[in-house]
């Protein structure tokens, strides 16, 4: 019943045929649009009045995004979809592409026209093989449909719609950095301004939005902004596809409308595993500030409700965390993650991803002190708002908020050389200690 | 002669070009990258860095500094297939450390390295976007969910080496 919106075919066998996409709807936007010739602006309206925030992470509203474009100016334009998906805990797009990848194609159709674009690309990341071969099949449907190239049913409008497959960065997720990489390079994220809708791809005005964002656009044109914009909360429109991972009974992805409560989402998911206690999440990938049981359980999950909390609704992706938890082990894994990832460009990120990685390892190991505790709260902070992109922000942020919420964890993990959690000898946090002597403790990395 | 691209992998290449403006075959770097890889031992020597550079018109620091910033590009030679485990936190919170630690003794390698049949190598990998399905890994293109010991059994008898 929630699935109205971009897994709306799931019903359907096989979900992602151009058949079951135009079984529920599907392209009757876009063929109206061409054929009644509707104005760019009535769309982009259209767009505003539904309050769709861009899925990606950062929820900038979408008609805003697009209206930065002027349309009326010579010169090539493009659309690019961010297919990159790399922010651990986020598998939404994944299953989109594989699913609905029709939906994808046909918002990316109706941006190129709002925004008078004849070529599109959407940057898929390398690891996808599958979810690209049935992008590109989908594609090859279309074309066949008269639904992308020259003068698309008469209208005089021409679009052209390509794959790029990406080749292993996280980096290459950040809009400027994928616009680097489309163009065959390192991806390094550029110094904004300028904003790719002045200069973009080969320097031309591009917008770049996420995969669910664009799939959320032929739903609004069909049934309306008003429709749309009432499914979520104010300020918030529609479904968002929800990825929840971790300690769950039933991980995966769940469309249901912006501002559902964390208790709901949790119960669909099958809430916490065999009966376990939650200890805390994060509600948004790993970039966000993650929270702890008592404030998560009280959450709605929408960008103001979240922010107000403390942390991002991000691209909505919930990693549960039960009590066998150790933070110290998680935050350090994270850490890892950002050094691994930052790519290198500036100081603050580069250096500082590292610093905040081996300080955390230290502590893992036994070798922590006091002092690092606050030296890591140091080091974060001077990264923040520092760096070129929000890969600097997205290292730091884990950092702060789990020392925040949890640090006397952090404390005994330091005083004692283990973990609070192992040392709790329940039968079950035994188990796990057992466990985790017999690979030396945890994973080391690098 | 050093390493020549083959006609195959040429017009695969040629595809991809299509796809750019006219002057910018630099966008077509990652992907003739990756084609000229899979079909060369999965692994890219420096000939065949250069002879990608020569085929699209580009400097060959432009080549290497990409081959050498993506992950999925290997600078040095590898097995027949590519394992990737993911370990980060999904994966890690569905006990990818037990994942891991069965494929090293199961191998007889640790993460990084290459068996001595030359049949396998181990990778770590970051978030795959499947962390609905974790513990996870990849192994070349395709993708593997909810692993246990007796499934990655399986999949490797499938491999046949
Ligand atoms: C380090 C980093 C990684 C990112 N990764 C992704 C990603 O994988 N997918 C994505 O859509 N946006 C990602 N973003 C956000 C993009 O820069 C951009 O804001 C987004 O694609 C815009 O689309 P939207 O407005 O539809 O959300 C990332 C940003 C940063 C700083
Ligand atoms: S954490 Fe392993 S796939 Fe996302």
């Amino acid at each position: 019943m929630d699935n109205i919106v971009c897994f709306r075919t799931h019903h359907l066998n096989p979900p992602w045929s151009l058949q079951s996409y135009l079984k529920v709807g599907g392209y009757s936007a876009w063929k109206r649009i061409l054929v009644d010739k509707v104005p760019r602006q009535t769309i982009l309206a259209s767009i505003k009045a539904s309050a769709l925030r861009g899925r990606g992470g950062a929820g900038f509203p979408t008609g805003v995004k697009w209206g930065f474009i002027k349309a009326e100016l010579p010169g090539q334009k493009y659309v690019v979809c961010n297919s990159d998906e790399g922010e651990p805990g986020t598998f939404k797009d994944r299953e989109i592409l594989l699913m609905n990848p029709h939906q994808v194609i046909e918002g990316m159709c109706i941006a190129a026209y709002v925004m008078s674009a004849t070529v599109g690309y959407n940057y898929i990341r390398g690891e996808f093989w599958e979810p690209y071969q049935r992008f590109e099949a989908a594609l090859e449907e279309a074309k066949k449909e008269g639904l992308l190239g020259n003068n698309i049913f008469g209208s005089g409008f021409d679009f052209h719609l390509h794959t790029h497959l990406g080749a292993g960065a996280y980096i290459c997720g950040e809009e400027t950095a994928l616009i680097e990489s489309l163009e065959g390079k390192k991806g390094f994220p550029r110094y904004k301004p300028p904003f790719p809708a002045t200069y973009g791809l080969y320097g031309k005005p591009t917008t770049v939005n996420n995969t669910e964002t664009f799939a959320c656009v032929p739903v609004i044109l069909e049934k309306g902004a008003e429709w749309f914009l009432k499914l979520g909360v104010p300020g918030n429109g529609g479904t968002k596809i929800f990825s929840i991972s971790g300690h769950v009974n039933k991980p995966g992805n769940y469309e249901a409308p912006l501002g559902i409560s964390f208790q709901e989402l949790l119960k669909k998911a099958g809430g916490v595993r065999q009966g376990h206690a939650l200890k805390a999440v994060i509600p948004g990938g790993s970039s966000v500030p993650v929270l702890p049981a008592e404030v998560a359980s009280t959450l709605n999950m929408d960008y103001e409700s979240l922010a107000k909390a403390g942390s991002l609704l991000g691209a909505g992706s919930i990693i549960v965390m039960d009590e066998t938890t150790c933070m110290v082990k998680v935050l350090a894994r994270i850490a890892h993650f950002y050094t691994q990832e930052s790519c290198g460009q500036c100081t603050p990120c580069r250096e500082g991803a590292g610093w905040l990685w081996r300080i955390v390892h230290r502590i893992t190991q036994g070798q922590g002190s006091l002092k690092d505790i606050e030296l890591l709260e140091d080091v974060a902070n001077k990264i923040m708002g520092r760096t070129i992109c929000a890969l600097g922000d997205a290292a730091a942020m884990p950092v702060l908020s789990f020392i925040q919420h949890f640090r006397e964890e952090f404390v005994y993990y330091v005083q004692h050389g283990k973990s609070v959690v192992y040392s709790q000898r329940t039968s079950r946090s035994r188990k796990f200690l057992d466990y985790s002597g017999e690979v030396g403790g945890f994973i080391s990395f690098g | 002669m050093g390493f020549v691209i083959s006609q195959s992998e040429q017009e695969e290449i040629d595809r991809w070009l299509l796809k750019y403006p006219p002057h910018q075959k630099q966008s077509a770097v990652l992907p003739a990258l990756k084609i000229v890889q899979e079909k060369n031992g999965g692994w890219l020597a420096t000939e065949h860095l250069d002879a990608v550079a020569d085929y699209l018109s580009l400097p060959k620091i432009a080549v290497y500094e990409v081959a050498s910033f993506y992950s999925l590009f290997d600078l040095k030679p590898v097995g027949k297939h590519k394992i990737y485990v993911c370990t980060n936190v999904s994966c890690m919170l569905a006990g990818s450390e037990t994942i891991v630690g069965y494929l090293e003794r199961r191998l007889g390698i640790k993460m990084g390295e290459t068996t001595q049949d030359g049949c396998f190598t181990l990778k770590e990998a970051e978030c795959l976007a499947a962390c609905g399905g974790a513990p996870a890994m990849q192994i070349d293109n395709t993708y593997y969910e909810n692993l246990t010991p007796e499934k990655i059994e399986s999949i490797l008898a499938g491999l046949n080496g």
